[in-house]
C-alpha cells in the first residue's frame, strides 16, 4: 500500500444469505482511496454502496477478498480492534442521523471524545469548535427532537468531525433533506475536507451529492462500472 | 465510568418509563423493610409481653405438669418446697396454682382454667391487686377475651365448680372484681385468676403451687428435687417458632414483591433493546465495543435500583419512621388467633435486613439486567443501525 493509500479495496465480494440461495452484493470489488480525497460510490438501489461503506467501516465482513483501512486488514482485526480502529480514525454519518434523542447538541458531539477519554476542557473545545464549522454554535443545549432535519444532520457531521478522523463514512447523508439543506452540509462537508485534509467517502445516488464530488466511482450489480475523477 | 455516565443520562432522558420502574422496585424495597420490621417489631413486643405478663424471669413446674396437657392438672401440684418459698418470701417469686373448673355465665357451662394467685404479688404485670379487698365472697380476675367468651362483666356474681383434692365437686359464686387488657393470650383465654389462699383452701390444697414465676433479673436458679425450671428461653421458644413460621411466609412475599418489581425492569430492558436498535448500532459504529454496549445497558438496569433506593429513601423513611413511632393498628381479629399480638404493633427495622435487601435488589436488578442485554452481543451492527428486528 502506498504512503497516501488510506482504503485499499481488494477483489472484494459479499453475499447475503437470501432464500435457500444467497444474493451477491458486492462481487470483485477492486479500490483505493487516498487521503484527502472527496468521493463518492454511486449508483442505483441494491447495487451495493452500503454494503461497500460498512465493509470499508468494519461494521460488517467480506464473504471474499479484504478491505485494507488505514493498513489494517478487515480479516485481520477482531470485532475489538476493529471497534478500536472505528473509534480512533473513523467517523460516520448516516442518512437517518442517528443521533442519540436524550442527549443534547453538545452531548452527542462531545460522545465520540467519551469514548477517547479526552479530558473535560478538551472536549469542550473540540465539540465547540466542531459545533462552529457546522454552524450550530447557537443550539448547544438543544435535543435533537428541537432540531430541523438539516440541522440534526448538522449535528451528525460534528459529531463524525469532533475527534478529527482519518475518514468519513456518509450514507446517503441528504436523503431526508430538502435541496437548501443539502447543499449547506455538502459545502459544509467540503469546506472541511479542504480545510481539516479528512478524506471523505459518500454513497449515494442524489445528483446534489454527485455534483460536489471530485471522483465518482459508479457500482452497478455490485460491480464497479466506471471510476472517474471530476476536475472542478 | 463511562458507562454509569451514560447510563444515568438515557435513565433520565427516558423519562415516565424509568420513573415507574424506579417506583415499583422501591415500592418493593419499602414494603419488604416495611413487612419485615413489623415482624421484627412483632417479635420484640411478644416477648416482652409475654415476659412482663407471663413468665417474668422463669419459671419453675412441677414435675408432673405439662400446660398442653390438662389431664396432668390433677397431679401437676405439689407442696412448695422450701427453696421456692424461700424466694416467694423475698418477694422474688410468684407461686401459681392450677386447677380445672366450670363456670356457668348465663346458664351455660363452660370449661375454665382456675389459676390462683397472690393479689399482692409484684413479679408479673397481672393487676391482680384487684382481687384483694372484700373477704365475703371470692374475687376473680379474667381478661377481655374471656370477658368477651363468657359475657361477662366487672361485678358480675359467676358460680363455679370444682373438684377438690379428694375429687369431690364443690361449687360458689365469684364476683368479677377486674377485667384485664393484656396482649398474652396464655394468661387470658378461657382462666380465671382468683387469690392463691382462696383456691387453695377451696381444693384442700394448702401450700401447693403448680407452677411457679420467678422475678425477672434473678440469676441464682437452684436446683429444686420435683421440679424443673424453664428459662425464659424456652418458654419463649412457642413464640420464636410462630414468628419464625411467619417470617418464611414473609419471605415468600417478598419474592413476589421483588418478582414482579423486576419483571418490570426486565421488560423495561427487552423493550429498551428492541427500540433502541438504532442507537445499538450506532453506539458500535461510533467505536464502542458490543461488549461495552452490553454494559452500558445492563448498568443502566441496574441503576434502576440504585435510583429506587434513593427513592425509597426519599418517600420510605418518613413513612416507616411514622409507623415506628405512632405503631401498626393490627387487625381486631387477631385477637383471637392466641398469639401474643399487640393491638398495635411498633416496627423495628434492622440495619442488617435493610442492607441485605439493597444489595439483594441491587444484584437481582443487575442479573435481569444483562439477561436481555447479552442479545446485544450477537448483534449485526449494520442491521441494528437500520433499525431492523432481529
Amino acid at each position: 500500500m502506498k504512503n497516501t493509500e488510506i482504503i485499499s479495496v481488494n477483489s472484494l465480494t459479499k453475499r447475503f444469505p437470501m432464500g435457500l440461495g444467497e444474493f451477491t452484493a458486492l462481487n470483485g470489488i477492486d479500490l483505493t482511496i487516498t487521503k484527502g480525497e472527496f468521493s463518492g460510490v454511486v449508483g442505483p438501489s441494491g447495487s451495493g454502496k452500503t454494503t461497500l461503506l460498512n465493509i470499508i467501516g468494519l461494521l460488517d465482513n467480506p464473504t471474499d477478498g479484504d478491505a485494507v483501512i488505514l493498513g489494517s486488514s478487515s480479516r485481520a482485526l477482531s470485532v475489538r480492534e476493529a471497534a478500536i480502529l472505528r473509534r480512533k480514525h473513523l467517523g460516520f454519518i448516516f442518512q437517518t442521523y442517528n443521533l442519540l434523542p436524550v442527549y443534547t447538541v453538545f452531548e452527542n458531539a462531545e460522545f465520540p471524545l467519551l469514548l477517547l477519554k479526552m479530558t473535560a476542557g478538551e472536549r469542550k473545545r473540540a465539540v465547540l469548535d466542531a459545533l462552529e464549522w457546522v454552524g450550530l454554535s447557537d443550539k448547544v443545549g438543544s435535543k435533537p427532537a428541537q432540531l430541523s432535519g438539516g440541522e440534526c444532520q448538522r449535528v451528525a457531521i460534528a459529531r463524525a468531525m469532533v475527534k478529527r478522523p482519518e475518514i468519513v463514512l456518509a450514507d446517503e447523508p441528504t436523503a431526508n433533506l430538502d435541496a437548501e439543506n443539502s447543499h449547506h452540509i455538502l459545502r459544509t462537508m467540503l469546506k472541511l475536507n479542504e480545510d481539516l485534509k479528512t478524506t471523505f467517502l459518500f454513497a449515494t445516488h442524489d445528483d446534489k451529492v454527485i455534483s460536489y464530488l471530485k471522483r465518482k466511482i459508479t457500482l452497478i450489480d455490485g460491480k464497479v462500472s466506471r471510476d472517474e475523477t471530476i476536475i472542478r | 465510568m463511562l458507562a454509569f455516565k451514560l447510563a444515568i443520562k438515557n435513565l433520565i432522558g427516558a423519562g415516565l418509563r424509568t420513573w415507574l420502574n424506579v417506583f415499583v422496585l422501591s415500592l418493593a424495597l419499602v414494603m419488604i423493610v416495611f413487612q419485615s420490621g413489623i415482624i421484627h417489631g412483632w417479635d420484640v413486643q411478644a416477648r416482652i409481653d409475654t415476659t412482663e405478663w407471663a413468665i417474668g424471669g422463669g419459671e419453675y413446674w412441677h414435675d408432673n405438669y405439662d400446660p398442653y396437657d390438662p389431664l396432668t392438672l390433677d397431679d401437676g401440684h405439689g407442696l412448695l418446697p422450701p427453696e421456692l418459698s424461700g424466694l416467694y418470701n423475698d418477694g422474688q417469686a410468684a407461686p401459681v396454682l392450677v386447677t380445672q373448673a366450670s363456670v356457668y355465665p348465663e346458664g351455660r357451662m363452660r370449661n375454665i382454667i382456675l389459676k390462683g394467685i397472690d393479689p399482692d404479688q409484684k413479679i408479673i404485670k397481672l393487676p391482680s391487686s384487684q382481687m384483694a379487698g372484700d373477704t365475703s365472697v371470692i374475687n376473680a380476675l379474667i381478661g377481655t377475651r374471656m370477658a368477651n367468651a363468657t359475657k361477662l362483666n366487672k361485678d358480675d356474681l359467676v358460680a363455679v365448680r370444682w373438684r377438690d383434692e379428694n375429687g369431690t365437686f364443690d361449687a360458689t359464686e365469684i364476683r368479677i372484681a377486674g377485667i384485664f387488657r393484656t396482649n398474652v393470650p396464655e394468661i387470658d383465654n378461657n382462666q380465671i385468676w382468683i387469690p392463691l389462699d382462696r383456691l387453695r383452701k377451696i381444693t384442700g390444697l394448702e401450700d401447693n403451687a403448680t407452677y411457679v414465676i420467678l422475678k425477672q433479673g434473678i440469676t441464682s436458679i437452684p436446683t429444686v428435687p420435683g421440679w424443673i425450671f424453664k428459662d425464659r428461653d424456652s418458654l419463649l421458644s412457642d413464640i420464636e417458632s410462630i414468628i419464625k413460621a411467619k417470617s418464611i411466609g414473609g419471605i415468600v412475599m417478598y419474592i413476589i414483591l421483588l418478582s414482579l418489581a423486576l419483571l418490570a425492569v426486565f421488560d423495561t430492558q427487552v423493550l429498551s433493546i428492541f427500540r433502541r436498535e438504532k442507537e445499538i448500532g450506532t453506539y458500535i459504529a461510533l467505536g464502542m465495543t458490543r461488549w461495552q454496549v452490553v454494559r452500558l445497558f445492563t448498568v443502566e438496569g441496574a441503576m434502576h435500583s440504585v435510583l429506587s433506593i434513593f427513592a425509597a429513601a426519599i418517600w420510605g423513611t418518613p413513612l416507616l419512621f411514622l409507623v415506628a413511632k405512632y405503631g401498626f393498628a393490627m387487625p381486631k381479629a387477631t385477637e383471637g388467633y392466641g398469639l401474643t399480638i399487640a393491638e398495635k404493633i411498633f416496627p423495628v427495622y434492622a440495619l442488617g435486613t435493610i442492607i441485605v435487601m439493597t444489595l439483594i435488589i441491587l444484584i437481582t436488578t443487575t442479573i435481569v439486567s444483562f439477561i436481555p442485554s447479552r442479545k446485544i452481543a450477537g448483534m449485526n451492527p449494520t442491521e441494528a443501525l437500520r433499525g431492523k428486528v432481529q
